[in-house]
């Protein structure tokens, strides 16, 4: 099956590819497969739901991406690093590279918003006079620059998930993962992110969002890959949910 | 690396310390307790082998000299048996020292009626061991000297400290041996799980692009400072209580004083605080090195 965005992707060169994945399987045991034989492309700027039910290998794709998991075949170009050859002490590099979003918003519970987006620059080692800069930019982007001094379980889900997403983003990487970002949020919270994710892809971002969520899917027109027990049935340009029956 | 990537890695691990209290506070109380009991029984070891080693060194062989013989043959059989290892000091008595020191134990009060000394043929060395076990070897070689005509010596004292301090060397290096091991065991486990509880924390910073450096440095840097901290508590109580304890027996039981000697503090903690604060500050270490490896793989 060619899709509508396979087929105008087939076009694109080398150099405009943000994600690149080629005849990519991953099995974790013996059986059937977390992915089977996948081979997407993404290119720079562009904003891409993944969609599919539990267990179609939506999340399992992320961590392929992230270099958490090798895959059992197939290659894997992010950012123009092959991420299969990609030696284990250059992961934290590679993964600088890239923004992450997760459902379970993952924010350090110790820390106050600020330092739990400070933290993204300090790996970097970013001087201290940039970190005082830069964060407060990014929490002004976000709607946090009021609850800088607020500690994660002092916040809503939604405004979690809003500094997880100023972490993400504090560092201007040029890749947005995002894994169930909205899976926590009500549907108020949940447009808010969304929102604020098409922001950051207007101003250049690639974002790769997977998620359950059919109305924001159906109600963004973006482009949609859909997959189904590990391999991807359909991808469309401005596409839609598709129901499993 | 950036000087301050280094200072907030060390503000980072000195932080954990306060932001963990239960932690930092299970961990220096299993620390201290096991280097304390380590503590308390190396001293009380150490001192029994002190006390047997003092008991051996007043063990002395007397080797009797032949009446005749020169000054200069005397001088001589001085300067082998000095030579001796096993020997740690010596002291010729000359034969008129010899009665003298007779007299006195016995009481004889004036001496000086006797025309002529009794014990002429008495001069002698005293010879003091630094080993007792190796007295025999040493009474073998004197009998063979040309110049001695008798050796005395106490082979069942020998015999009996050789035996007793045979015992307390077992006895010490067992239960060095088992305190040692237990406190690895108790004090790694309970880092371990002070830091297991906290993966999360590690899995996050890896996945936003932590290097292993950067994520692993404070929690080491934790580990060293519960170490120290775990092994200067009971220390300071080693020190205090020994202090004490020697104070009372030798105010308490003087005779016991003059019989027991016990070792100064100082020469106590010379070997046993660089072993504990290595100890604490070593566990410290590698618990929480080898721990954080384990959850750095994501």
């Amino acid at each position: 099956m060619k899709s509508t965005a396979a087929r105008r992707r087939a076009g694109s060169t080398a150099g405009d590819a943000a994600i690149v994945m080629e005849h990519v399987s991953k099995a974790y045991t013996v059986g059937v497969p977390a992915l089977n034989d996948v081979s997407l492309h993404i290119n720079k700027g562009e904003f891409v739901f993944i969609v599919g039910d539990s267990g179609s290998g939506k999340s399992t794709m992320i961590k392929l991406l992230l270099r958490e998991l090798l895959p059992t075949s197939g290659k894997i170009i992010v950012n123009g690093t092959d991420v299969v050859r990609l030696k284990r002490r250059k992961i934290p590099k590679f993964r600088r590279s890239l923004g992450v979003v997760f459902q379970d918003f993952r924010l350090l519970k110790d820390r106050n918003v600020y330092e739990n987006v400070a933290f993204a620059q300090r790996i970097i080692q970013m001087p201290g006079r940039e970190i005082r800069r830069n964060v407060p930019s990014i929490l002004s982007t976000v709607g946090l620059a009021g609850k800088y001094k607020a500690r994660p379980k002092q916040l809503s889900g939604g405004e979690q998930q809003r500094v997880a997403l100023a972490r993400a983003l504090v560092n201007k990487p040029q890749i947005l993962l995002a894994d169930e970002p909205t899976g926590n949020l009500d549907p108020k919270n949940s447009w808010e992110i969304m929102n604020l994710l098409e922001k950051v892809n207007n101003d250049g971002t690639t974002v790769l969002v997977v998620t359950h969520n059919r109305e924001i899917v159906n109600a963004m027109q973006k482009r949609v890959i859909t997959m189904k027990k590990g391999i991807i049935v359909s991808d469309e340009e401005k596409g839609g949910y598709i129901d499993e029956d | 690396m950036r000087i301050n990537t280094l200072f907030y890695c060390i503000w980072q691990g000195i932080r954990n310390i306060f932001k963990n209290k239960w932690f930092t506070l299970a961990s220096v109380a299993t620390i201290s307790a096991c280097l304390f009991l380590f503590g308390l029984f190396y001293s009380i070891l150490t001192n029994f082998q002190h006390m047997v080693k003092d008991a051996e060194q007043k063990v002395c062989i007397s080797a009797l000299l032949e009446a005749d013989l020169s000054e200069e043959r005397r001088l001589e059989i001085e300067g082998l048996i000095s030579r001796r290892t096993e020997v740690s000091n010596l002291e010729y008595v000359t034969a008129e020292e010899t009665w003298e020191q007779f007299a006195e134990e016995n009481n004889f009060g004036d001496i000086s009626i006797f025309t002529e000394n009794p014990l002429e043929d008495c001069a002698h060395f005293n010879i003091y061991l630094s080993d007792v076990s190796m007295q025999s070897a040493l009474v073998s070689y004197l009998e063979s000297v040309e110049g001695i005509r008798k050796v005395n010596q106490s082979a069942l004292t020998a015999q009996a400290l050789t035996g007793v301090n045979a015992i307390i060397s077992y006895v010490s290096v067992g239960i060095i041996v088992i305190l040692f091991l237990v406190s690895i065991f108790l004090i790694s486990n309970t880092v371990t799980i002070g830091i297991s509880v906290r993966k999360e924390e590690i899995q996050i910073m890896k996945y936003i692009g932590a290097t292993d450096f950067f994520t692993r440095a404070p929690f080491v840097i934790e580990g060293i400072i519960i170490g120290l901290i775990g092994s200067l508590i009971p220390l300071a109580a080693v020190y205090f209580i020994y202090n004490e304890a020697m104070m009372y027996v030798v105010g308490r039981f003087p005779f016991l004083s003059q019989l027991l000697a016990f070792m100064p503090v100082q020469e106590v903690f010379k070997t046993l605080c660089p072993v504990c604060i290595g100890l604490g500050v070593g566990i410290g270490f590698i618990g929480s090195f080898t721990t954080v490896r384990k959850h750095l793989s994501v």
